[in-house]
């Protein structure tokens, strides 16, 4: 092809605009590709709050519930526990609930609850999302010689106190998350704020 | 080309180039005469590669990819579909002798400096398709809905989570949903069985096309291209179809009586291949007593749990794996093959690959455990975490420093 009165300038702002069209095309046309990835509708309808009896849980037992597919903790703490929680703030790295968002504001306690004694947690370690096992006995473990009753998790080695508060040392960085609940009588609603009448 | 040219190959050579092909890359392609041992590893990845296509496509016949239905399908594949359990034993034994294969063919290339210049694409495509791999290994392993396909899908996507600002969304667009769930479960299905693979296949072409442009290296390191008969052909190679064609045969029948003799009578690999939790169906409220991953990923999952921090030990681990990226650019050493290599290589090399097996089996162990009875194994992480970067990153100096022995002209040994 003969280069004579090639007008390069302008060959270069169309080979430039033509390019750039099509770029613009291929991103556009990558967002439904991209975004078929996010949690479909019917996943995110899926958040139903959980309702709990806890009139029957002892003290010192845990209760499993699930909410959104989670493993929730539900703790009726002993006296002899509720009263080890102050002493441990050296040994803890966030004891004052300093991320906000790992708590409700009326969970924002020493005891990480709305009733003092009564423990609702989700039971998934902020490292990497094991189900911690509960070792709620006051007693040397394998894995902390001066164990004063939590979770610990088996996968990676965290450790948590009885408010869910992570101990110093461990992977992973911050509490486990108190999820939004509330009280009916003695129904817990795991997934709502507000107390009902 | 030859001069009595077959008509219908003649016809397809002048629309197609069969014959130019099929003598670039086989009956003219030399490579050197002296490949020992090692140099059987390549075509035995490739073998397993073609094993887990062809037995992972008669899986999918069978099997269904939902979380309902997922743990079931598999428990008919083994027990109701003929030979159900031979295909899925093939595919999970499979598995663990690819990475065998994989792991030996990426030590040989440390130890005869397969990697250096002018063969540096050739590791970069080979890192690129150990990386998928591990990312095909880890999804195939979620497929069947067990315990441990559950909570190792928790735990290796829960890393995405480790990075700042984006991290949570990140994990719920890989999971597709707030916890892992059937829509994981379902876009894993077509990653390992579409995605994945078509990618690994074009990358292989790749490995196999930038080797051939440079020829094969071997173990003395020398370059057989330097003395060449009057024909242009090199010394010291032979062409590849016949001879290594035939003798990689040995090299298989060999590696498939090994498979065999485990996929028949170990195909659980006790825990290590096929983990017991998983024959309990996924429950995502339980975690199982102790998560380890399968053993090829054991140094990796070391390395991450050496670290008491949850964006550090991912840092690490990424570390770990992008290191070996720039090893041909680490390697400083005049000489490629550690049979010229100085002392600190002959000792550094070894030791390395003892630390990796060590770093290996420290990652299906609990945390908690003892090493050899002596050692708590959280000590023994950390060590050999530390010598795992300090061996790469102290590798431009020792072999920049140590004294290196001459060189041959020509390829010792060899037949």
């Amino acid at each position: 092809m003969s280069q004579d009165g090639v007008n390069n300038g302008r060959r270069l702002l169309l080979l430039g605009s033509t390019a750039a069209m099509g770029a613009v095309g291929a991103g556009f046309t990558a967002v439904p590709f991209l975004a078929s990835w996010n949690p479909s509708e019917k996943a995110k309808a899926a958040g139903a709050p959980a309702k709990v009896d806890v009139s029957k849980l002892e003290p010192g037992a845990m209760l499993t519930a699930e909410w959104r597919g989670k493993p929730v903790y539900i703790v009726r703490r002993t006296e002899q526990a509720l009263g080890l929680l102050e002493g441990l703030a050296d040994r803890l790295k966030d004891p004052q609930n300093g991320n906000k968002a790992q708590q409700p504001e009326y969970a924002d306690n020493v005891f990480r609850s709305r009733k003092p004694e009564l423990s609702v947690l989700e039971g998934v370690c902020t490292h990497l999302g094991c189900a911690p096992k509960f070792f709620p006995e006051v007693k040397p473990e394998p894995f902390d010689s001066d164990w004063k009753g939590g979770f610990y998790c088996p996968c990676h080695g965290s450790r948590f106190d009885m408010s869910g508060r992570v101990y110093n040392g461990s992977p992973a960085a911050d509490n486990l998350v108190v999820p939004p609940y509330s009280f009916d009588g003695d129904t817990l609603i795991i997934g709502i704020d507000e107390e009902t009448a | 080309m030859s001069q009595q040219k077959n008509p219908i190959m003649g016809w397809i050579d002048d629309r197609l180039p069969v014959t130019v092909t099929y003598e670039k890359h086989m009956s003219k392609y030399y490579a050197p005469k002296n490949f020992n041992f090692w140099y059987f590893f390549g075509v035995l990845s490739m073998l397993m590669l073609v094993n887990q296509i062809l037995t992972g496509i008669w899986l999918t016949m069978n099997f269904t990819p939902s979380a309902e239905a997922a743990f079931a399908s598999v428990e008919y594949i083994m027990r109701d579909v003929e030979w159900g359990w031979l295909i899925r034993y093939m595919h999970s034994t499979g598995a663990t002798f690819f990475f065998i294969a994989i792991y030996l063919h990426m030590f040989r290339a440390v130890l005869y400096g397969s990697y250096q210049k002018p063969r540096e694409l050739i590791w970069i495509f080979g890192m690129l398709i150990y990386l998928l791999l591990m990312a095909e290994a880890f999804m195939g392993y979620v497929l069947p809905w067990g315990q441990m396909s559950y909570w190792g899908a928790q735990v290796i996507i829960s890393l995405f989570g480790a990075i700042p600002v984006i991290g949570e969304d990140l994990t719920t667009w890989i999971r597709g949903d707030f916890l892992i769930s059937g829509a994981t479960l379902n876009r894993f299905f077509a990653l390992h069985v579409i995605a994945l693979p078509l990618v690994i296949v074009a990358l292989v072409v790749m490995h196999l096309l930038a080797l051939h442009e440079v020829g094969s290296n071997n173990p003395d390191g020398v370059d057989i291209k330097k003395h060449k008969d009057e024909n242009g052909v090199p010394l010291d190679g032979v062409p590849f179809h016949p001879f290594y064609t035939v003798h990689d045969m040995v090299g298989i029948v060999v590696f498939l009586m090994v498979f065999c003799a485990v996929m028949f009578f170990f195909p659980e690999g006790n825990g290590f291949m096929l983990e017991y939790p998983n024959f309990e169906p996924a429950n995502g409220l339980k975690t199982p007593e102790h998560i380890a991953p399968v053993w090829y990923f054991g140094a990796f999952y070391t390395i991450l749990r050496a670290v008491p921090d949850k964006l550090l030990g991912v840092i690490a681990m990424g570390a770990a794996i992008a290191i070996l990226f720039v090893l041909p650019w680490l390697d400083k050493s005049p000489v490629k093959s550690i049979r010229y290599k100085g002392l600190a290589s002959k000792i550094l090399i070894p030791v390395f690959g003892v630390v990796f097996l060590i770093l290996t089996w420290l990652g299906t162990q609990p945390a908690s455990g003892t090493f050899l009875g002596l050692f708590s194994n959280g000590d023994v992480a950390i060590w050999t975490t530390i010598f795992y970067f300090v061996f790469f990153l102290t590798m431009p100096i020792w072999t920049a420093k140590e004294k290196t022995k001459p060189v041959p002209e020509r390829v010792t040994g060899g037949h």
